[in-house]
């Protein structure tokens, strides 16, 4: 159970620049890689088909509002609407069988290890709890903040949210699209079920990327006005400590953090993805007022 | 025929610059012209009106009398009014057989008084103005005759395409004074002309040309026009189905035998009838877009509770955002004019009948396809267990999730920007 922390002793208040020295002492401009291209490219077709399923899916759900009534008609109906939905569907889907298939392709082909559990795991661990408590105890001034593994609570929960929401809003999805294939074995009272299910997760998961996942991820602080590194792939030796000091110190202590050192993202490729990710981060926004006014004008 | 004409304009100026005189003394003169060879007075006016002069000898005599003056189309009385007549024009009319007696009969002699008594027309068409009498029309003064019909002497029967009330020229005629927004307004009726005009049977009669098509007449009826709210009214609510049902027969049979059918019968007031649903004058084609669109409220205007759980649905939703109406409409499951209680087993919407009715749009729909509930509320828990607990675990999930992640969101944000204030603006604060 305790795995996770396990790993790494809990000496926070030593801080990090002692250990990581060298990298720190060596490079201003050391870049280490978080995220593979096919992780950043998959990032890329899972919000761009999510900001396809919510500007056509909302208008649906909000189908009395006059903007819903508006776009529809703009974009040529709701036959447009309902074909643009499908086919982001489909995009979607797809993007999620290919990373079941990289999950698969990890674990039995490559036998790599600690793919469901461990440190550079998803799977939420004690750790994860603790992790919790700790940075609710550090918001309120209560306790120090706590140091990270490859990947924190909050970006495990992303996640899990997005994994629970494609399984929930594609099953029920595609059980309205074929609806009387799936009547031949679910009851009757499931196909009123499936809409309110997948119009509930669908304003859930609107609701929590456009204004949850944005803040904690590119909207805060420390990442504001946007975290590159589900772009360019890599992060500078300073984001790295600071932000993951665990799995820093982790690589460190097993020799392997040269091995993550990769080159240093190219300019234009750089402000390209600004370009993109700020488009979709306005994307959403607006979605989001949308929603907000479709939810609440509503009731 | 240029002395015809050169005649009569001199005889005419004569007679207006002579006023007094008589007839007699007029004709005496006529006869003197020169070039005239005809010998008796009579045979001086037939060749004197010979285009006009083509009906019976009897009727002859007095026409030709009269429009000796009267022909001449400019002539005014002293208050102004035209009394001009175009013979050619009276003479193709209906009345053109009679003698102008025959209606002004208080003209016995020439010369007649400067103000003639008012032609009564009821005294041949007894049964119409009896009808007009008693109608919203009655006031002849506002009201008259030729109003409707048109020019005195220029009137042709219904069927001819010449008169004002052929079926093709009423809403015309009609709308001479209903197109008016002023009149509307003066007597509280809406202007319905050009949303009749409009309608699928305005453009049958104007477009189509069609002779079947309902004009104004067909419902209103002609001279004995009643308000709606008169129960004798052929537009009374009450009476519609059967008016309509004169064209509509197969229709009226239906809906009889339907729900709304039998409670209007049975004097249900609150029962809708043809016009509730279809409007009375903007009557859209039924296959429309727009009346697919419209007419889905206007059931939900009685059937309030039904019409809010139909809005939850599919069915609705799509309708709502345009260019796609062919998700099911109220009337597309239970049936247009005859719906039935879905307990009766020739109902659409009785449980035997689904997998056919929800079927002629989903084609595989099978038996437990049809358990789907068009009408399902979530919010009712007596309803719709099943439905109700998803709603509420789903709205459960969705407000502990966002809550606890606002709350974790802000007070992250808050700390960070303190942080950061601490430790300048550019990198995160260093571990406590």
């Amino acid at each position: 159970m305790t795995d996770g922390t396990g790993t790494v002793p809990s000496e926070q208040p030593e801080g990090q620049p002692q250990e990581s020295g060298q990298p720190q002492a060596s490079g201003k401009e050391k870049y280490y890689v978080r995220f593979t291209l096919a992780q950043r490219y998959l990032h890329v077709v899972l919000f761009t088909s999510f900001l396809g399923l919510a500007a056509t899916g909302l208008p649906m759900r909000f189908s009395d509002n006059p903007a819903a009534r508006f776009f529809a008609r703009e974009v040529g109906g709701f036959g447009a609407i309902l074909f643009l939905h499908k086919f982001c569907a489909v995009v979607l889907t797809l993007a999620f069988l290919y990373h079941l298939k990289d999950i698969a392709t990890r674990a039995l082909v490559h036998r790599e290890k600690g793919i469901f559990w461990g440190p550079t795991s998803m799977v939420p661990n004690w750790k994860d709890v603790q992790d919790v408590v700790g940075h609710l105890r550090w918001f309120v001034g209560l306790g120090p903040k706590p140091r990270f593994e490859r990947y924190a609570y909050w970006e495990k929960f992303d996640y899990w949210a997005v994994f629970w929401g494609m399984i929930v809003i594609g099953f029920s999805g595609y059980a309205m699209w074929f609806a009387p294939f799936f009547a031949r074995f679910l009851p009757g009272w499931a196909l009123n079920a499936v809409l309110v299910i997948h119009g509930e997760e669908a304003l859930l998961a609107i609701l929590f990327i456009f204004s949850i996942h944005f803040v904690n991820t590119h909207l805060r602080p420390d990442s504001f006005p946007m975290d590159m590194v589900i772009f360019t792939g890599k992060e500078t030796d300073e984001e790295f400590q600071k932000k993951r000091a665990l799995e820093y110190q982790r690589l460190a202590a097993e020799g392997k953090l040269e091995a993550k050192v990769g080159d240093k993202p190219v300019y234009w490729w750089v402000n390209f993805a600004r370009v993109i990710g700020f488009t979709a981060i306005l994307i959403g926004l607006v979605l989001l007022v949308l929603t907000l006014i479709g939810y609440f004008g509503n009731a | 025929m240029r002395l015809t004409v050169a005649a009569s304009g001199q005889f005419g100026r004569k007679l207006r610059g002579d006023w007094p005189q008589s007839l007699r003394i007029a004709r005496n003169k006529l006869a003197g012209l020169p070039g005239s060879g005809a010998t008796s007075n009579s045979a001086v006016l037939l060749s004197l009106l010979l285009a006009v002069c083509l009906s019976g000898p009897s009727a002859l005599r007095a026409q030709t009398d009269c429009l000796a003056c009267h022909a001449d189309k400019t002539m005014q009385d002293a208050a102004g009014h035209s009394v001009g007549v175009d013979a050619d024009a009276f003479h193709a009319s209906i009345h053109g057989s009679l003698g102008c007696t025959d209606c002004h009969t208080s003209i016995k002699d020439y010369p007649h008084p400067d103000t003639p008594a008012a032609v009564k027309c009821a005294a041949c068409h007894a049964d119409q103005a009896t009808g007009i009498a008693g109608s919203v029309h009655a006031s002849a003064s506002a009201h008259p005759c030729t109003s409707c019909h048109g020019d005195a002497h220029a009137i042709f029967p219904k069927d001819d395409a010449r008169s004002a009330v052929y079926p093709l020229n009423i809403p015309r005629t009609c709308g001479s004074c209903h197109a008016s927004d002023a009149l509307a307004k003066k007597y509280g009726l809406q202007n319905v002309y050009s949303v009749y005009m409009d309608s699928i049977h305005g453009y049958a009669v104007s477009k189509e040309g069609l002779l079947v098509a309902a004009n104004c007449m067909s419902c209103h009826g002609s001279h004995h026009i009643l308000s709606h709210k008169d129960p004798q009214s052929p537009t009374y609510k009450t009476n519609i189905p059967n008016t309509c049902g004169t064209c509509h027969g197969g229709v009226e049979a239906e809906y009889s035998a339907g729900v709304h059918g039998k409670a209007v019968a049975g004097g249900d007031l609150n029962a809708p009838v043809c016009s509730d649903c279809h409007t009375a004058h903007s009557i859209l084609q039924p296959t429309l877009a727009d009346f697919r669109m419209q007419s889905t409220p206007i059931c939900g205007s009685c059937h309030k509770g039904r019409f809010a759980t139909y809005q939850d649905t599919f069915h609705s939703q799509l309708g709502l955002l345009g260019g796609y109406v062919q998700t099911a409409r109220c009337w597309d499951c239970h049936g247009a004019h005859g719906i039935l209680p879905a307990s009766d087993p020739a109902s659409p919407v009785n449980k035997a009948n689904l997998i056919k009715t929800c079927g002629r749009c989903h084609a595989d729909a099978n038996a437990s396809f049809v358990q789907y509930q068009p009408h399902a509320n979530p919010r009712n828990r007596r309803l719709n267990p099943a439905l109700y607990f998803t709603r509420f675990f789903m709205n459960l999930l969705l407000w502990s999730v966002l809550g606890f992640f606002s709350l974790h969101t802000l007070l992250w944000f808050i700390r960070a920007k303190r942080e950061q204030g601490r430790n300048g603006p550019t990198g995160e604060a260093k571990h406590d």
